[in-house]
């Protein structure tokens, strides 16, 4: 990364210079109408010709008052909304509600229910990672990776329409189980694609990960170590490819979790046979690399789900009876679980009645932005989209 | 380190600041006096016994009852940081701060947690609670003159905004509400 | 639908003034007389003109060979260029007399226009420009077949029926029929000239490229400096684009195409040297008949460093007309679309126009200077003895041809292709860094180590084995690929995607 041209502040003004190439500044608006900037995130950005010095993230483009909403419908009512916040990973946000209004009201899960739901929150990240990977080489210029990812997620989106009708807004996973039990031939099916999945993620190595201009786009670029990650309380891939090996799945198990096998990957520095040279950890690479690892992750995870999930219980069902009317107590909770941008927070507050006194959630992409102004600075302008790309932000979580 | 061992190191090192210790709670949270918050956070980010270096979260909520607004933080430790060994929360805290509802008022603590930035420019967004000493205290999803604070329970919606309609027609002959 | 009242103003919808109504009227009477053919039998009607079209060539072939050897006859030897000097129709007709050609007298009177030069500019200027309009549509079409199958998708499919092919024209009628928009604040006089400086250039430099020994509009002695000085120039156009939108982007996209253009011209003029020493000449018709003894003749294959030249060309080539992976000048996903980001309409698809021609006239470029120009790999002595007008026709088709050219140039353009749909896109500082750091001594390498090649080694027996060495390393390579893609073809042809739809219920 070229780093010799340093802000401009008047401090410096009067020190010599490294690179004493600087011409007129210029601010550049990017956003929120750019085809890199993953919905309608707005960036100004400070250049000095194709130097960036300061880049300054504007959001609420996409603001829908989701948490005001939240106030005036009851918890499973409020349960389709959560899944317009990160419209990528729809099971994972239904997920996350659920079980912050199960944990405040004590509402019981059914077994099979738990099972599932493991299983659908896994399809989903591997959905989300391939978006990310897509749109990350879309970013860098590679057109085609992007449709061999939408190609397998396509599958995947066939296998939640089976279950739930739904392609992208599932509110599948809802409070007190899930809302309909899993089709017949579903686990000969997901394992048939599973099966066909797992040697395509190779592919993508070969095509993507591994190419010679890809790394060295994204090697040692946007850099975030690990003490700063923590500092901005980044999380999900982006804080674990700053080296730290930290997901709540293995920290604070939530629903069945502790029950599998699984590996959390982290950023490792480059120049091994796995990891290219030019890599360091903490860069966009290591970001993207820890998505393309925990795809591999999640398939273990849905192996074993497949294998051990209990048949369906004609009297249990599989879902909570009483989840439609539940009553919240006067009580707050605040729930966190591993969502594939991060985690995903839902602070419930009760006060005895149907519907919540406050519901607030917590971002991942919101919080793994506020990097952004620290990491895009005195980088090139082709650096800010690998920046951004590699955040893998959804507008609709960032804004709610 | 459990919420009780927290609460007593927090009560002997600062006495009176700790207004509450809410025990019972589904997710047990300490209350701390606004004024002595900025302390407290910095003690709690870099006394050893402590190191909560993870602010996980800041919901701003409106206590409409009790005529306050509060913060509820929700912290946790994580460090030492390992790329190898699986890391855990080692202890978590939520603490609650509550202002007055008509000059809220909590001290910033954005220079402790990076993170509290964009969480507490949302909380000032949404709620109106001022926060001195933040760097950079704009709205954040609102536009810049928009008026009123939306999550305020007594927040009424604007009718009007710029020439854009707030409602429709329809709603306005038959009002839901 | 109900019908929502808005508060605000509604604009009534756009209606076509000017021209452009006139183009949509005639575009509308031309659809709708023809879509009821075209679509019945679309597959006859490109066929029929895909074999008229190929007909009329070798018609003109012909006849312009047949002259051509009698007047070689007659004139003892030196012949006159159909193209090139003026034949007047006195003499076409004693041509044709003393060669007792039946009919002679009439084709002497059809023939009568070509005496005038004028005339003859005409029909070459009209047959130029009518190449570098087919050329781009159907490149652009067929770029998006290539994509299409490299991404595992089928590309367009309807316009037109078979295989979409109609779809550039059509696309090209929706383009012409868009509002002309200028933005308001740009500067409109440069933002209006700005596509054309971009475009002319791009057709000039057809002007003298030789399509075949004979097939050349204006055979300049120094038709290679004067092709790329064109290649050059459209730079200006596209700067004047870019600072006419008044648009950052646009200023960024004009900006790196400067930058990238000028650094990269001079890898590119470096290496094109090495042919130039090798042919001892400057003038492309020149330069191509000296590689007519098949394959192993060809200037890539004359030694070592000639052939590095060719590879270090074509890449300098790919950044002189801003193909991937050096197409930062309209980097969509960090400039928008670069310089023409805001053009629309007709304007815009000037630029395409003059992209797409300059992938022809770089293809072009490799394919005369390094690649045997329009010759086939077999020799040209074995070619059959010119004895009767169908032996002429077929020496044309097998041995020498604009045909050969072409296919070669879309060789080439589809390497470019495959490039671009599969490489990500190089970092500008990357780009330069590549430029003067890597290529540029890799050219100067090449060009003296030609030179002192053709010192001491030239003709010996070493560098006659050099050149069969290089010339089946190129062979086998060529036949590998054509093998992998065969296999491809043979086992690749399954959709992918079937697998979870098929047994899914309700689907």
């Amino acid at each position: 990364m070229a780093n010799t041209i340093a802000p401009n502040n008047p401090a410096e003004n009067s020190a010599p210079r490294q690179a004493d190439v600087r011409t007129e500044e210029m601010l550049v608006n990017m956003g929120p109408q750019h085809p890199s900037t993953h919905g309608v995130l707005r960036v100004v950005l400070r250049t000095d010709g194709e130097m960036v010095l300061e880049s300054v993230p504007h959001i609420g483009y996409l603001h829908r008052c989701a948490e005001k909403i939240g106030e005036n419908v009851a918890p499973y009512q409020y349960v389709p909304y959560t899944d317009r916040m990160d419209y990528l990973a729809g099971m994972n946000n239904n997920q996350a509600f659920a079980l912050a209004v199960e944990k405040l009201t004590g509402l019981e899960v059914p077994e099979r229910a738990k099972y599932i739901r493991v299983m659908f929150s896994e399809l989903n990240r591997i959905a989300s990672h391939l978006v990310a990977i897509g749109t990350y080489g879309l970013d860098m210029g590679a057109f085609t990776p992007f449709l061999y990812c939408f190609r397998e997620r396509e599958m995947l989106l066939d296998l939640f329409e089976s279950a739930c009708g739904a392609r992208l807004t599932y509110s599948y996973i809802t409070i007190g189980g899930v809302t309909d039990d899993l089709p017949e031939n579903f686990v000969d099916v997901c394992s048939e694609f599973l099966d066909y999945f797992e040697p395509k993620i190779d592919d993508y190595n070969n095509l993507l990960s591994y190419n010679h201009i890809f790394v060295k786009r994204t090697g040692n670029v946007g850099v975030v170590s690990a003490e700063d990650a923590i500092r901005f309380g980044l999380s999900g891939p982006v804080l674990r490819g700053s080296g730290v090996k930290f997901d709540l799945r293995k920290a604070k198990p939530y629903e069945i979790y502790d029950r599998f096998d699984f590996d959390v990957p982290v950023g490792l520095p480059g120049g091994t046979a796995e990891i290219p040279r030019g890599v360091v950890v903490g860069d966009c690479w290591s970001r993207y690399y820890v998505r393309v690892k925990e795809m591999v992750e999640s398939v273990k995870i849905i192996r074993q789900c497949l294998r051990d999930i209990p048949d369906a219980d004609e009297k249990e069902g599989v879902c909570n009876k009483k989840c439609k009317t539940v009553k919240l107590p006067d009580d707050e909770v605040y729930m966190e679980i591993e969502n594939p941008r991060g985690q995903l927070g839902f602070y419930v507050k009760g006060d005895g009645s149907a519907i919540p006194a406050r519901v607030k959630a917590r971002g991942p992409s919101f919080c793994n932005l506020c990097v952004l102004e620290y990491a895009g600075k005195n980088c090139l302008l082709a650096d800010i989209p690998a920046i951004i790309g590699s955040m893998d932000v959804v507008m609709g979580e960032v804004d709610r | 380190m459990s919420f009780e061992e927290i609460c007593q190191v927090l009560k002997s090192q600062f006495g009176d600041a700790i207004e509450e210790t809410a025990v019972d709670s589904c997710r047990p949270f300490v209350t701390i006096n606004a004024d002595k918050w900025s302390e407290v956070a910095a003690f709690l980010r870099n006394d050893d016994r402590m190191a909560f270096d993870f602010l996980q979260c800041i919901s701003a909520i409106d206590l409409l009852a009790e005529d306050k607004l509060a913060c509820v933080y929700d912290l946790a430790a994580i460090s030492p940081v390992s790329s190898t060994q699986d890391m855990t929360y080692l202890r978590e805290l939520a603490v609650r701060v509550v202002t007055d509802r008509n000059a809220p008022q909590i001290p910033s603590v954005a220079h402790v947690w990076a993170a509290a930035d964009w969480h507490e420019r949302e909380a000032f967004d949404m709620m109106g609670i001022d926060f001195p000493g933040h760097p950079n205290l704009e709205r954040i999803l609102c536009p810049d003159d928009w008026v009123g604070y939306p999550l305020r329970k007594d927040y009424a919606h604007p009718l009007e905004y710029h020439g854009i309609p707030g409602t429709t027609e329809h709603e306005l002959k038959s009002p839901r509400h | 639908m109900t019908q929502f009242s808005v508060p605000w103003k509604q604009s009534p919808p756009l209606e076509h003034r000017g021209p452009a109504r006139g183009v949509v009227a005639l575009a509308r009477f031309v659809y709708s007389a023809a879509a009821p053919i075209v679509s019945r039998f679309p597959g006859l009607i490109l066929t029929s003109a895909i074999v008229f079209s190929t007909l009329a060539v070798w018609i003109h072939w012909e006849l312009f060979s047949y002259l051509e050897t009698i007047a070689a006859s007659d004139l003892n030897g030196t012949a006159k260029s159909i193209w090139g000097q003026s034949l007047t129709v006195g003499e076409i007709g004693a041509y044709l007399q003393s060669n007792s050609v039946a009919a002679g007298g009439v084709l002497k009177y059809l023939l009568w226009p070509l005496q005038m030069e004028l005339f003859r500019d005409i029909v070459g200027l009209a047959a130029i420009f009518q190449l570098f309009n087919l050329i781009p549509v159907y490149a652009i079409w067929w770029e998006r077949k290539v994509a299409g199958r490299i991404q595992s998708r089928m590309g367009p499919m309807r316009v037109g029926g078979w295989h979409g092919w109609a779809q550039s024209f059509a696309d090209g009628v929706k383009l012409v029929a868009k509002e002309d928009l200028v933005p308001a604040q740009a500067d409109g006089m440069l933002f209006k000239i700005a596509p054309y400086l971009a475009f002319v250039p791009s057709l000039l430099a057809f002007l003298c490229f030789p399509l075949g020994s004979y097939w050349v509009f204006r055979n300049v002695d120094v038709a290679l400096i004067f092709i790329i000085a064109m290649v050059g120039i459209e730079v200006v156009g596209v700067i004047v684009a870019g600072w006419a939108s008044n648009n950052k982007w646009s200023v960024y996209g004009a900006m790196r195409e400067a930058c990238q253009m000028v650094s990269y011209e001079i890898p590119m003029t470096t290496v094109l040297l090495v042919p130039i020493m090798t042919a001892g000449t400057l003038n492309m018709v020149q330069i191509g008949d000296a590689q007519s003894g098949g394959w192993f003749t060809w200037n890539a294959f004359h030694n070592p460093f000639t052939f590095i030249a060719f590879i270090t060309y074509y890449i300098a080539s790919l950044a002189n007309c801003k193909r991937a992976p050096f197409d930062l000048p309209e980097s969509e996903s960090e400039l928008v679309a670069g310089f023409h980001t805001e053009y629309s309409g007709f304007r815009w698809s000037l630029f395409f126009f003059a992209e797409y021609a300059a992938m022809f006239v770089v293809s072009g470029l490799a394919v005369t200077l390094f690649l045997g120009a329009w010759h086939t790999p077999l020799p040209s002595t074995w070619a059959f003895e010119e004895t009767s007008l169908f032996k002429i026709l077929l020496n044309g088709i097998l041995f020498s041809s604009p045909f050969w050219f072409i296919f070669k140039c879309f060789i080439f353009i589809y390497i470019q292709l495959w490039i671009r749909w599969t490489l990500p896109r190089i970092r500008i500082d990357q780009v330069l860094y590549s430029c003067v750091q890597v290529m540029f001594p890799i050219a100067c390498v090449a060009l003296v180590g030609h030179a002192v090649w053709m010192v001491l080694l030239d003709g010996s027996m070493f560098s006659t084995l050099i050149r069969w060495v290089l010339g089946l390393i190129f062979a086998a390579v060529t036949f590998g690929f054509l093998s992998v893609a065969a296999f491809g073809y043979r086992n690749g042809r399954r959709m992918v995607g079937y697998l979870a739809v098929k047994q899914l219920p309700g689907s």
